[in-house]
């Protein structure tokens, strides 16, 4: 390849200035993190020293370890519940022919393409009085839990469903012949050669998950013991933005840790469900 | 090229499913035997998308076609709704905001994403994996982090403000979230900045997979940057750029954290969107039947759209 160093050198300068814009604002809420309210940060300050004094006010006065806890167990018990049901489905769309495939497949893809904006509002009022069983299910962690794992199966079955087609027929084919059904050819057979597929899933769904904003706002401000970090870090900025800047930062940084961690350490699962990612989003 | 790691060269185990899609087509039948069973692993799945995905959907669409507080009880006005939505100035103002913010958070971040990728095709990168991992980081960042971080940029005595003075632009200065002209390019910019390192990295990526033959062909040919981009990886790219684009015009118009975070919606409704005022009629004006009418206008404007672009896209292909 014929490129001279001149070419070099530019390309250097332009992905290193795009990828300076792309940090830049994510630091400098780190710089305001890492000072104190008394420091009265302005533009571009650095901060001199390791402060994090504002991390613990925004800890203690943001209750995070509440908006923790509810994000954990809702980004979790969705990430775990769709990633089985849509193996289960992803399967059987990919692998078998039955009575119904061609109408119900396209149905479930309609739940990636529609926004989620346009359930939220039956959504409040069905969990206030679940029909039939009159349940009140507003406020908990169920209101956020089962429709997002609803969304999440549907992108889910789109993305294992296409795993599933890429796996070479004679391989369960071999395993039929041996006697195996089709529970064994799945557990077997298939699942050990899905796991980074299906951590893929996982990956991004908790992503999606832990990031959700609208469906915690409408479904569970009401109890702040179910308050989710993003809303928690919503509401405690709309509170204490004028009086302390630092601590909203801090708040701010809590919320995008546990994010940040899983993409540097599963990088690549995150880059190679882009398209699928994509499509969903 | 040298951009070359293992986490972009496609293995069997990782499918793109949009090119399975088309292949299906193509070959007609779909895979597998006939075999019943097939229910008993679709069905839990379905069954919880149907109860908390479709069936809300449904329910949103028979919702609009009532006038209702919420509270007591429902009137049916069948389509009136829906003739006020046509009418309704704020509504349209919502939708002229969001195709404002198409620009923002579509076409330009695709345009500067393949502007840096044709840069970038033209020799070699060392260390491409350490600036995929920055470009693409603020994609993954929720709505509210993003909000509260571009807040401070943009603050009175923010980063932005600040820089402007010390370069002697101090005449530049705004109140950039507050202001009535900037307050809507202001959002704008967030959207550009979260989604072209998105764009960036896809067509990098997508770049790899175009035949390196093709590319010494049009040098032989005594071909420049500008027509190598235009012959070999402008096509080469297309389903990337397609997927790119209708990935972010979805979430331009389903914008609403950063919306709601940042401005909601203000200066008056300066930067008001469909999804903010959706949520206005729902939940603070107690217009729930009029917001049920607004959400299903939403989604059909995005159904159509996707629709629209997926399907120019095949014929494209087609071709």
């Amino acid at each position: 390849m014929t490129s001279g160093r001149f070419d070099r050198m530019a390309s250097y300068l332009v992905l290193g200035t795009f990828a300076l814009i792309a940090i830049y604002p994510i630091v400098s809420i780190l710089f305001l993190a890492l000072h104190r309210k008394s420091d009265l940060v302005t533009g571009f300050a650095v901060p001199t020293h390791v402060d994090l004094s504002s991390f613990k006010a925004a800890w203690t006065d943001g209750r995070f370890s509440t908006g923790y806890k509810a994000s954990f167990i809702v980004a979790v018990s969705v990430t775990v519940v769709s990633a089985i049901l849509s193996i289960g489905t992803g399967y059987a769309f990919g692998t078998m022919r039955f009575f119904g495939d061609r109408i119900v497949f396209p149905i479930m893809l309609l739940g990636i393409i529609f926004p989620y904006e346009a359930t939220v509002i039956p959504l409040y009022y069905d969990f206030q009085n679940v029909p039939l069983l009159h349940w009140n299910l507003l406020n908990t962690y169920w209101a956020l839990i089962l429709p997002q794992i609803g969304q999440s199966v549907a992108f889910g079955t789109f993305w294992m469903r296409a795993f599933f087609r890429s796996v070479p027929r004679s391989l369960i084919e071999a395993a039929r012949i041996d006697g195996a059904t089709s529970f064994g050819v799945l557990w077997r057979v298939l699942l050990p050669q899905a796991m980074p597929a299906v951590l893929t899933l996982c990956v991004l769904v908790f992503t999606y998950t832990w990031n959700e904003f609208l469906l915690a706002l409408v479904l569970v401000s009401g109890s702040e013991s179910h308050q989710t970090a993003p809303l928690g870090l919503s509401f405690f900025a709309g509170a204490a933005r004028a009086g302390d800047p630092t601590k909203v930062a801090a708040a701010a940084v809590l919320v995008a840790l546990p994010i940040v961690v899983v993409y540097l350490f599963l990088q690549r699962h995150f880059v190679r469900g882009m398209f699928g990612g994509a499509i969903k989003e | 090229m040298g951009v070359v790691d293992e986490a972009n060269v496609t293995r069997p185990d990782q499918v793109d499913p949009g090119v399975s899609a088309r292949r299906r087509r193509r070959r007609g039948n779909a895979p597998g035997d006939p075999r019943n069973i097939g229910w008993l692993y679709v069905l839990p799945g379905l069954l919880v998308y149907l109860l908390f995905t479709l069936a809300p959907l449904l329910h949103t669409v028979y919702y609009s076609l009532f006038s209702w507080d919420g509270l007591t009880a429902r009137t049916w006005v069948g389509l009136a709704n829906y003739s006020e939505a046509i009418r309704d100035h704020i509504l349209l103002i919502s939708f002229v905001h969001s195709g404002v913010l198409i620009v923002f958070y579509a076409v330009i971040p695709v345009m500067l994403g393949l502007l840096l990728t044709a840069a970038l095709t033209r020799s070699s990168i060392r260390g491409f994996r350490f600036f995929r991992t920055t470009l693409y980081l603020p994609y993954l960042l929720a709505g509210v982090v993003i909000a509260q971080a571009w807040t401070w940029v943009y603050d009175a005595s923010g980063p932005l403000n600040r820089g402007l003075e010390l370069v002697g632009l101090g005449s530049f200065v705004h109140p950039w979230l507050g202001d009535f002209t900037w307050a809507l390019p202001s959002i704008g910019v967030i959207g550009t900045w979260f989604t072209f390192g998105l764009c960036m990295v896809l067509f990098v990526a997508g770049v790899q997979k175009i035949p390196r033959e093709l590319y010494d062909a049009v040098r032989v040919d005594g071909a420049g940057a500008v027509r190598e981009f235009f012959a070999v990886t402008l096509p080469g790219l297309r389903n990337e750029v397609l997927v790119a684009f209708v990935l972010t015009t979805i979430n331009a118009l389903r914008s609403f954290d950063i919306v709601y975070n940042t401005t909601s919606g203000g200066p008056g409704n300066q930067t008001i969107v469909p999804s903010m005022y959706m949520y206005q009629n729902a939940f603070l004006f107690n217009r729930v039947g009029y917001a049920a009418a607004i959400a299903t206008l939403l989604a059909l404007v995005i159904f159509i759209l996707a629709a629209i672009m997926l399907r120019v896209g095949d014929r494209d292909e087609a071709r």
